[in-house]
């Protein structure tokens, strides 16, 4: 014969039944809580709004068995850090070399476990005379002056120098570009092996960037990393990334008065982290070694800044440094990120710092008229494209640096002609 | 130019006082010892006053507990919480010092990937001693540490920096997740080492971990309000939060700067995911609210001190937060409060020292 129920089972019953009318269930003892729970479960009315009600009541067996059958209260609008990478194939990447020098076997063969699955585009320094010497087993296209002087006409441009790689990101077609100084090669990290800088820039890029509010566990999207307590939470899916900005080791990117003064000091310190710059943070972008996708903000990155003693050592240049303050407020001002960090590259010697004190005095004076404009400039809202934010950047720059420098007014007319030489040459879809 | 220091990192062990709040024990201590013996402790003990909490042999310490705190303030120990660590800012009020250290006592020392202990304390002083550089990024991080510098690019002008006011340390082990991320990754460690600090630029917001924070008292003291949060509040887990929103928007304000990134500690508790996600419930949802107010917060010139910049948020808060939930006109009565106590406290010499006795052996000069 059947045991008819308890007046103690009807109740929890009827409970279940009533689930929805009950605002607060912590008065019951924990034993008839688990039941509760349990049968709540079977029924399949397990819902947000009742879970919360048994994890309000506080009991440890309860919250407990909640844990051991690993179930999650979702709290709307939360998400787990979302960890999907875009995935990208290798022919969406090209490798963009400015040649300063003629002999780039041992810069390439170094490079060659890294950038041999690669589209590489090499354009010569027009000032170079001789033919470039570039070993086998490369997807190469080699640009020269004559190339040059073809399809850029009459501009106000000048290719020379470090300046000849831009010509490289006018004639790319490929989505992203990795572009790195002839004088550097592969380092290595904590754990000995070859740092692949086209993978992390890669990573670097494909990943969301969180420049509204700094995550102090860095990049959140690294594994082993998140976000940390506090991060709101409608932040977390972060912007495109359209800049990466890897770092040096050895030589790293100290101007001329810096490594006068030191000339012993090498960079040794491998920081393992990638971190996104706060929006409305101006930083100093060095050309040396750095990624960006060439869709986002490709006409934001051009040799406009000359300086009147340009040379051909880093330390007698600043138009990374320029073009990078702009593309920066491009991309704070079209939402996109920017990124610092990882990966690093071993830079050698080369050249004297003490000869070229005189050279960049200029530029670091400039630098001086410089960074209060940029603090202080604002984008109109109404422009959307990345062209269009070079041309108003260009006539701000006309107005307000024009009259302090020269320099400045030639630069306004060569970003005028950047964007003019990007959208007949530069601009097609990947 | 950054200049490379040659000289040792000064102790200043007559200058920074170690606050720690406590309801439980302090036998962490034990493992910090040799680091923190020369200085002197500030305990605030959480929870039930009649407890004894012991503390190690050889420490040099005062400690509170909520029956000196509501003798020392009177009515106003309301602003200090009760049943969470947001008490410890009360330590921070009763120091005499130019400099704070506060530590949970979950907090162990960690280990550099060469297997070395981390003095966090040495590296606290060595950020908070060397300037910030809120104006313009350095792509190298902090200039002033041995071995770095300012990068190409880096205007001279502003290479001397500014005073340091905040150094947040970071944690191995166990990171500082919110409650979702805990329950989401409930054995995720943080095993990363990353050798770098640096400056959050100005006008960039944080999440300030009270963990393992240092901060130069003087500068900017008064802001280094934890809220209320705990008992009878109905948030908690946000105090920390709370006091680096106030606290970087005032630096920003006044030209200090705050430095994020090393020394670590060893992080060994991971508290309940459940108990956390109850307390943090509203607080995830605030902050929503709470992040656009703070980016767009601007203090008027006339508050050139940290009081009236306080004083003056408090305002805001009342008039923009307060229609959020009846919570923060509380709140911002009870930073009002605060800046009071802290006053009344902290007047210059001349006022009584009674009032502020304390529960352990009385602080030697």
């Amino acid at each position: 014969m059947r045991t008819p129920p308890s007046l103690l089972s009807l109740t929890v019953d009827s409970a279940l039944l009533n689930l929805s009318n009950i605002s607060d269930l912590s008065p019951l003892p924990e034993h008839i809580l688990l039941d509760l729970f349990l049968k709540t479960l079977r029924a399949g009315k397990l819902n947000e709004k009742v879970l919360k009600l048994f994890i309000a009541t506080g009991k440890d067996e309860v919250l407990a068995l909640i844990r051991s059958l690993n179930i999650r209260p979702i709290v709307d609008p939360v998400l787990p850090t979302s960890k999907s990478q875009l995935k990208i194939s290798d022919d969406e990447i090209d490798i963009v070399i400015g040649a300063l020098r003629t002999d780039l076997t041992a810069f390439l063969n170094d490079w060659r476990p890294v950038f041999s699955r690669f589209h590489l585009i090499i354009v010569k320094d027009p000032d170079l005379k001789e033919e470039l010497k570039i070993p086998e087993g490369f997807n190469v296209d080699i640009y020269t002056k004559s190339d040059i002087d073809r399809l850029v006409g009459s501009s106000s441009i000048l290719f020379y120098g470090y300046s000849c790689r831009y010509f490289g990101f006018l004639v790319s077609r490929n989505k992203y570009i990795v572009s790195v100084d002839d004088d550097c090669f592969p380092a290595k990290d904590k754990d000995g092996s070859l740092v692949d800088i086209v993978a992390q820039h890669a990573a670097n890029l494909t990943t969301p960037a969180t420049p509204f509010f700094f995550n102090t566990l860095y990049d959140p999207y690294r594994k082993g990393a998140d976000f940390v307590r506090g991060y709101p939470f409608s932040l977390r899916s972060g912007v495109q990334c359209a800049l990466s900005c890897g770092l040096w080791l050895n030589l790293a990117d100290y101007d001329a008065p810096t490594q006068a003064l030191k000339p012993e000091q090498r960079n040794s310190r491998y920081v393992d982290a990638v971190l996104t710059v706060p929006a409305r943070a101006l930083m100093p972008m060095s050309g040396i070694n750095i990624a960006f996708d060439r869709e986002l903000v490709g006409p934001a990155l051009f040799p406009a800044l000359r300086l009147a003693g340009e040379g051909k050592l880093r330390w007698e240049t600043m138009e990374d440094i320029w073009s990078g303050m702009c593309a920066k407020v491009v991309c704070d001002h079209l939402g996109f990120g920017v990124k610092s960090g990882l990966p690093y590259v071993w830079r050698t010697e080369r050249g004297n710092a003490i000869d070229s004190l005189r050279k960049e005095w200029e530029g670091v004076k400039l630098m001086e008229e410089v960074v209060p404009f940029f603090q202080a400039l604002r984008l109109k809202r109404t422009t959307v494209k990345a062209e269009d934010c070079v041309i108003e950047v260009a006539k701000e720059v006309k107005e307000q640096l024009g009259k302090v420098d020269p320099v400045f007014g030639r630069a306004a007319e060569a970003m005028v002609d950047w964007v003019r030489l990007w959208r007949a040459v530069g601009s097609s879809s990947s | 130019m950054a200049d490379s220091k040659v000289a040792p990192t000064p102790l200043l062990k007559d200058e920074l006082d170690i606050v720690i709040p406590t309801i439980r024990n302090l036998e962490f201590l034990e493992q910090w010892r040799p680091y923190f013996q020369p200085y002197h402790l500030i305990i605030v003990q959480d929870g039930d006053p009649s407890k004894t909490i012991k503390v190690p042999e050889g420490f040099d310490y005062e400690l509170y507990n909520r029956n000196d705190i509501n003798r020392i303030l009177g009515p106003k120990a309301s602003c200090i919480s009760f049943k969470d660590s947001a008490c410890r800012c009360f330590g921070f009020m009763v120091s005499k010092k130019k400099y704070i250290f506060t530590i949970d006592d979950d907090c162990f020392v960690a280990k550099d990937p060469s297997g070395k202990e981390i003095n966090a304390l040495e590296q606290h002083v060595k950020n908070i001693l060397s300037p910030s550089t809120p104006f313009f990024f350095n792509t190298l991080y902090d200039p002033y540490r041995d071995g770095a510098d300012f990068v190409r690019g880096y205007p001279f002008s502003l290479r001397e920096g500014v005073p340091t006011a905040v150094s947040h340390g970071l944690w191995l082990n166990i990171p500082d997740y919110d409650a979702p991320t805990q329950l989401v990754k409930p054995l995720e460690r943080n095993t990363r080492y990353v050798d770098a600090v640096l400056t959050i630029p100005k006008g960039t917001l944080f999440p300030m971990c009270g963990m393992n924070l240092t901060f130069n008292r003087e500068l900017i003291g008064p802001a280094m309000y934890f809220g209320l949060m705990g008992d009878g509040q109905p948030i908690g887990r946000y105090d920390d939060m709370w006091a680096g929103w106030c606290t970087k928007v005032i630096c920003d304000h006044l030209g200090y700067g705050v430095k994020t990134g090393l020394p670590y500690i060893w992080h060994s508790k991971a508290s309940n995911p459940f108990v956390n996600l109850k307390k943090e419930y509203k607080g995830i949802y605030w902050q929503e609210e709470l992040i656009p107010f703070f980016q767009a917060v601007t203090l008027p010139k006339e508050c050139t001190t940290v009081p009236k910049c306080y004083i003056e948020l408090s305002k805001q808060v009342k008039a923009k937060l307060g229609k959020v939930d009846d919570y923060f006109n509380k709140l911002a009565d009870a930073m009002v409060t605060w800046i009071e106590a802290w006053e009344e406290l902290n007047l210059p010499a001349g006022k009584s020292a009674e009032s502020t006795t304390a529960n352990g052996p009385i602080p030697k000069k």
